[in-house]
């Protein structure tokens, strides 16, 4: 049914066969799988949006139809044949084209020179400038962009290097768009602009794939949703047909099961951590304001750069605050090094292990001292007590169930799981009031997953206060108490533990469609 | 070592000597094989190579590369590299001759007070650089090759223009006796002197906290500031610290060529590098141990002693030092593939 009445919808012929078609397409990082089985398909001149949470697989899929990345398993068919990506290079040569949140431009070349990079026109062996200068211009001018082809692109606001991004996916005869988040950095004015070109090519046949957050532009200029969840294809739907609540059940609605332990918590003690009125230099935390008490979990809730994450990395001094004021134990700790609040029992956990949290060539051993190399067991006087610490990191890492449990191994030779038990066990190097785990279990795998949480609560039943920062939404309904959802650098909301339900946060996760 | 024990055990049984070579490779690095290789050649090229007198030898010339090269290991550790190690060195040589000629020269006396006050300026003046150049990439995050390029230029045309491009002499005769071919306990005095600073880092490094630090720093800057280090004064200190280890050495071979020279030391950046290559110590940053260093540094020093022996060219020995440098980096690269695949 659904079928027929979308085969009338989009143009002709090309209604019978998709234009772009994934078969079980599979992708297995170490320790991860991103993709498991989706199949998907792209009319011609549709535009199908891509929806679900951070981590779902989105990015995943549209960087193997991009040839950025090549599937563990499945087939892709592109009009009906079997094709293989194996480079950024050949699916341009096919005529698909992404458009990344990462640009792919160098800032210190001119508009015209990052169009034809890679693909420059020669006259006889030599750069043949005039026609790149030409077709440069005809290209935006086509494309009704406002850019002059000898701007160095450095110069140019992010819309417009948006723009070039664009302009260069028309460099060879496009077929499909892929565009991720595209008017994440734009003005109203600059989204009109773009969905009036993406209504152009829709007309000329081309296949838009189109991921995004805001409801109001799948309302706007979507054809048909396809919603991932935790790498698996959930289900297809019409754009026009699909209210926001049905997307947001299909996007969240996913078996919770026994990962997440019981709270049982004591009443929360004192106030621990009093943030109030904070505005960080760089703006991306706006006048917010949390408490947390001793013994309690708070949860911080809402998308990547909402500020949740920045917010308490200004509170522990890795990030510089303008105004505002931060009190630990009723102290004030505002501007604070991480040295000295780590010294006043104030840790931060960072989200990346990888580049901000962990010596990947160090051993266990170093990098969970490496906090507390100050204090003892882990040294006596001004010298380490090499004894004391390597009994305080095995007792630390048998507790955690480190496999292998070989404190001397380096870090790097270790799954993602583990590492993230070397990073977490820094939480039981000295006594900590108030630990902040920024998404302690990003790239973790199911089963080390359930003993993260149990950690995490056997922590606050002890009397810490913990802050657990989170883009998974089940972490913050099943493991927290109270909960601030965050949105554009200000809280948003603060949700007491009888009022965190999916609807609630969500309400405050996204703009809401009547803006 | 416990960590080479460590892992010995349990590496799995190995099959061929293609495969333990392979293993062995990965987990010492180029070092002993370049070692192992270099002395059966000169064994072979001259017959005066393999004795003790000549290993001595060998030993009391290194030395001053060795001190060079500890400083220089700090600054690959954190992830940076020194350029002007050479520089400090020449000018601690040219204001340490200086002060202690001019003191000599008013107070005939006193000599151990020249001696004193002479290295104490030397050595002050070559830590200026590395005072300079740790500001440089700690606060105002210029890159290392930037500050120590441009201090290294900066350095010498100050010795140049202190000495009017000619030698300083004028010391007493007892600095050299003592630092230059004197001997302390029965060891020569610059070896004794290696050895004491050899030992002092090693403890520093491998027994207190800001020791390990370094090794953090480098292994990852973000990390480690937040695990509440203080990455900017371990950068600051690191280059302070490298620019003392070379006015040491500066000032003890001043007193083994009785002269204060803004030419010597040209050679060092590249040889401390090398040394610190060749040893394992990593580019990258976060990787490398000081007893390594030691031998690298030996290793230098036994490769030009062999070369002379061999009567091999000076000019050739350049190139042959060149080539070892790139031989070692390429080294750690397959390296680093191997221990990719030893993994899987």
């Amino acid at each position: 049914m659904l079928d027929s009445i979308n085969k009338q919808k989009s143009c002709g012929e090309a209604g019978v066969t998709p234009l772009l078609q994934t078969k079980g397409i599979t992708k297995d990082y170490p320790g991860v799988r991103a993709l498991d089985g989706v199949d998907f398909e792209l009319r011609a001149g549709e535009v199908h949006v891509l929806f679900g949470e951070n981590g779902a697989g989105k990015s995943t899929l549209i960087s193997i139809l991009a040839g950025a990345n090549q599937p563990s398993t499945g087939r892709i068919t592109y009009k009906g044949k079997p094709v293989t990506l194996d480079s950024v290079h050949d699916a341009r040569s096919l005529g698909i084209s992404a458009v990344f949140q990462e640009f792919s431009l160098i800032p210190q070349m001119t508009v015209e020179e990052n169009l034809f990079l890679g693909a420059e026109p020669r006259r006889a062996g030599l750069l043949d400038q005039a026609r790149i200068s030409r077709e440069a211009q005809e290209t935006l001018e086509e494309l009704g962009f406002a850019l002059k082809p000898d701007q160095l692109v450095d110069r140019l606001t992010r819309a417009e290097q948006q723009m070039v991004e664009i302009a260069k996916a028309f460099r060879s005869e496009l077929q499909v768009l892929i565009l991720d988040e595209p008017t994440a950095s734009l003005t109203t004015h600059e989204t009109d602009q773009l969905f009036e070109l993406i209504a152009g090519l829709k007309k000329r046949g081309v296949g838009v794939i189109y991921i995004t957050h805001r409801m109001a532009e799948i309302r706007r200029i979507g054809d048909r949703i396809t919603v991932l969840r935790d790498g698996r294809y959930i289900d297809t739907v019409n754009a026009a047909e699909a209210t926001e609540d049905d997307l947001v059940q299909l996007m969240t609605g996913r078996v919770v099961g026994a990962i997440f332990p019981e709270l049982n918590l004591n009443a929360p003690g004192d106030v621990v951590l009093d943030a109030r009125n904070v505005t960080t230099n760089d703006g991306l935390v706006v006048d917010a304001s949390v408490t947390v008490r001793a013994g309690e979990i708070v949860g911080m809730a809402g998308l990547v750069g909402s500020g949740k994450s920045e917010l308490m990395q200004a509170c522990f001094g890795a990030m510089a605050i303008r105004t505002g004021t931060v009190m630990l134990n009723g102290q004030g700790i505002t501007g604070h090094t991480p040295k000295r609040n780590i010294r006043d029992g104030f840790l931060y956990l960072p989200a990346d292990r990888h580049n901000e949290g962990l010596m990947m060539t160090r051993s266990v051993r170093e990098n969970v001292a490496l906090a507390s190399l100050d204090i003892e067991p882990f040294s006596k006087g001004i010298f380490i007590n090499r004894g004391g610490e390597k009994k305080a990191v095995e007792a630390l890492t048998t507790r955690l169930n480190l496999s292998p449990p070989q404190i001397e191994r380096t870090v790097e030779h270790f799954s993602g799981g583990n590492q993230q038990k070397v990073m977490l066990a820094r939480a039981l190097t000295r006594k900590y009031d108030l630990i902040v785990f920024d998404e302690p279990t990003v790239g973790v795998d199911v089963g080390t997953r359930a003993s993260i949480y149990e950690f995490i609560v056997e922590l606050a039943r002890g009397g810490v206060a913990i802050v657990l920062i989170s883009s998974d939404l089940p972490e913050i309904l099943h493991l927290t108490t109270r909960a601030y959802v965050f949105f554009h650098g200000r809280t948003q909301a603060e949700l007491q533990a009888d009022q965190l339900t999916e609807e609630k946060v969500l309400a405050h996760f996204f703009e809401k469609e009547a803006c | 070592m416990a960590e080479q024990s460590v892992t010995a055990s349990n590496a799995p049984a190995i099959g061929g000597l293609g495969n333990l070579t392979k293993r062995l490779f990965v987990k010492l690095g180029i070092l002993p094989f370049l070692l192992f290789i270099a002395m059966i050649v000169f064994t072979l090229l001259s017959e005066n190579f393999l004795t003790l007198q000549n290993m001595m030898n060998v030993l009391r010339q290194s030395v001053y590369l060795m001190i060079v090269a500890l400083g220089q290991m700090l600054a690959l550790l954190t992830g940076g590299f020194d350029l002007s190690v050479g520089t400090a060195l020449a000018l601690s040589s040219v204001v340490g001759a200086m002060v202690m000629a001019a003191i000599f020269a008013i107070a005939p006396d006193m000599v151990w007070l020249a001696i004193a006050l002479g290295c104490l300026s030397g050595i002050l003046a070559g830590v200026t650089i590395g005072i300079v150049n740790g500001a440089g990439v700690a606060f105002f995050n210029v890159s290392p090759f930037m500050v120590s390029l441009g201090m290294a230029s900066v350095g010498f045309g100050i010795a140049l223009y202190l000495t009017g491009g000619v030698p300083v002499y004028g010391m007493p005769m007892a600095f050299s006796d003592t630092f230059g071919y004197g001997y302390l306990l029965g060891i020569p005095a610059p070896v004794f002197v290696a050895a004491l600073l050899a030992f002092g880092l090693y403890v520093f490094l491998y027994r207190t906290p800001q020791g390990r630090y370094f090794y953090a720093v480098g292994g990852n800057l973000k990390a480690a500031s937040l695990s509440g280090i203080n990455t900017k004064a371990t950068l600051f200190f690191t280059y302070v610290l490298s620019a003392f280890f070379a006015a040491v050495a500066g000032m003890l071979l001043t007193a083994r060529i009785d002269t204060g020279e803004a030419n010597i030391g040209a050679s060092m950046p590249l040889e401390s590098i090398a040394a610190c290559v060749i040893a394992g110590v990593s580019l990258r940053g976060g990787v490398g141990r000081l007893e390594s260093v030691v031998l690298g540094a030996l290793f230098i020093g036994l490769i030009q002693n062999g070369m002379n022996l061999a009567q091999i060219e000076s000019y050739l020995q350049t190139v042959v030092l060149g080539i070892l440098l790139i031989l070692a980096v390429i080294a750690d690269q397959i390296r680093l593939r191997y221990v990719a695949s030893l993994k899987n």
